[in-house]
């Protein structure tokens, strides 16, 4: 199968051009940041304070990827559940944020949230190790107390993604149930 | 009475661990392969790669999945069998000592506080005490990504056998994207509501699409898995005909008053490992 190639980071004009069901493969900058970053994120976008890192047309994967073994760059590092990050999502879309990667569904106030401006890219979850093989540079950017939950900056080499919400507000996980319901 | 030092079940506990994050079982991935017959566009490319990766993990001794969980062991000990020393020490030395020494993810930590224990431990031991001289032990590394979307209802009797397989078919319809589909579905029916759980918890130790003995039980699991894969959510919720491998359903005696059912999800990265001492 074709993929597209995907440039990080992305802008929001570029972010428009990707529609959702595409297989794309990602190149470039993007940010590792899980639950508890977000949760420190959001409080400092509460409290008027820079961020770790700039938001605008910034990228971020949900991962926490295990401990780097001898001879490891990274250890493996899936995709975690998009859907616990929702609610902080909108402030960073407010700020910027182009993209994100993960895997499973997201809210509707997310995606509506995403209209114009955002999408999110799907990677298989549960294929950590593969997945890895794509981060090609690591970078501790904050919160190195947080472990596994420390925002990384990373490199992405050709990552296989998949588009599951675009900017036009196209969502695989409901077209899947459309389509079902619908029987074709 | 036979003498078990305690060291013996650390040692197996740690190997088991290690052994288990690195490799899927042969009959889930056999499922895999199976279900890639019938996917085509995003949901064949995500099981070509689960399967790619898998096949990477065992070649490398690396974990498949980054979210290698919080340490779930099964031991059912023999009555006949006397541990000399810890037995819930040693479980809890072998599964620190495995995510220490093999790089996992320490993911267990205080519900509230969120401080990490930095051990992954306490393993969630669960310990049955059965007739004989052996011991049995499982242990299950259980990524959270799965688990958050598992469920329990106290269902009324008059609920019946529709009442369980709608609350199957509405679990996984609302949860089963999240959970990394194809997925596993432990079902526990019956009993209390802590036992319905730790029954639907025990169905993922099956072999994947091993049918119950029961005749009942073997029709539902049946009934249910069409229902579900009719769906339409498919491999990582891409859209398919494969949202769940296998349903494995269990029961015990109830109250007469009482209909509980436990569904416990469980990611195609099923891991589990066994062994006898």
């Amino acid at each position: 199968m074709q993929a597209k190639e995907v440039k990080l980071p992305l802008s929001n004009k570029e972010a428009l051009l990707l529609h959702t069901g595409e297989i794309v493969s990602l190149f470039g900058t993007a940010y590792l940041a899980r639950d508890a970053a977000h949760k420190r994120i959001a409080e400092c976008l509460e409290q008027k304070k820079e961020p770790p890192f700039a938001l605008s047309d910034a990228c971020i994967f949900y991962a926490g990827p295990c401990p780097a073994a001898p001879g490891e760059l990274i250890g493996p590092c899936g995709p975690t559940s998009s859907s616990r990050m929702d609610k902080y999502t909108i402030p960073l879309l407010d700020c910027g944020l182009s993209a994100m990667i993960g895997k499973g569904r997201r809210s509707h106030a997310v995606v509506e949230a995403m209209r114009g401006r955002a999408v999110y890219f799907a990677v298989t979850g549960g294929a950590a190790l593969i997945i890895s093989k794509h981060i090609v540079e690591v970078k501790e950017v904050a919160y190195p107390e947080l472990g596994t939950e420390a925002v990384l900056k990373i490199k992405l080499n050709g990552l296989k993604a998949v588009v599951a919400v675009d900017a036009h507000c196209n969502d695989i996980f409901s077209c899947a149930e459309v389509k079902n319901e619908r029987n074709c | 009475m036979r003498i078990v030092p305690a060291s013996t079940i650390k040692e197996a506990v740690a190997g088991l661990f290690i052994d288990a994050v690195c490799s899927l079982p042969k009959d889930v991935l056999n499922a895999i392969e199976k279900a890639k017959k019938e996917e085509t566009g995003a949901a064949l490319m995500a099981l070509e790669q689960i399967l790619e990766n898998s096949r990477l993990a065992n070649v490398s001794r690396r974990p498949c999945c980054q979210d290698t969980g919080l340490a779930i062991v099964f031991i059912d000990l023999g009555e006949q069998v006397h541990i000399d020393g810890s037995l819930t020490k040693a479980v809890d030395e072998g599964a620190a000592f495995a995510y220490e020494r093999a790089y996992l993810r320490k993911s267990a930590l205080s519900p509230l506080t969120r401080e990490n224990t930095l051990t992954n431990t306490p393993a969630i031991l669960h310990l049955r005490l059965v007739e004989g001289d052996k011991i049995n032990i499982s242990v299950m590394p259980k990524g959270f990504g799965s688990e958050n979307m598992s469920a329990l209802k106290m269902l009324k009797p008059s609920d019946g056998v529709e009442g369980v397989l709608g609350f199957i078919v509405e679990t996984v319809k609302a949860n089963a994207a999240n959970a990394c589909p194809p997925v596993i579905i432990g079902v526990g029916i019956g009993g209390t509501m802590e036992a319905a759980a730790l029954l639907a918890k025990r169905q993922l130790l099956r072999e994947t699409g091993k049918k119950s003995a029961s005749a009942l039980l073997s029709e539902l699991e049946e009934e249910a898995l069409k229902r579900v894969n009719s769906l339409g959510i498919g491999p990582m919720g891409y859209g398919g005909k494969t949202t769940a491998l296998a349903c494995h359903i269990a029961e015990l005696p109830t109250h007469i008053a009482g209909l509980p059912v436990a569904l416990n999800m469980q990611c195609h990265c099923s891991r589990h490992k066994s062994a006898e001492i």
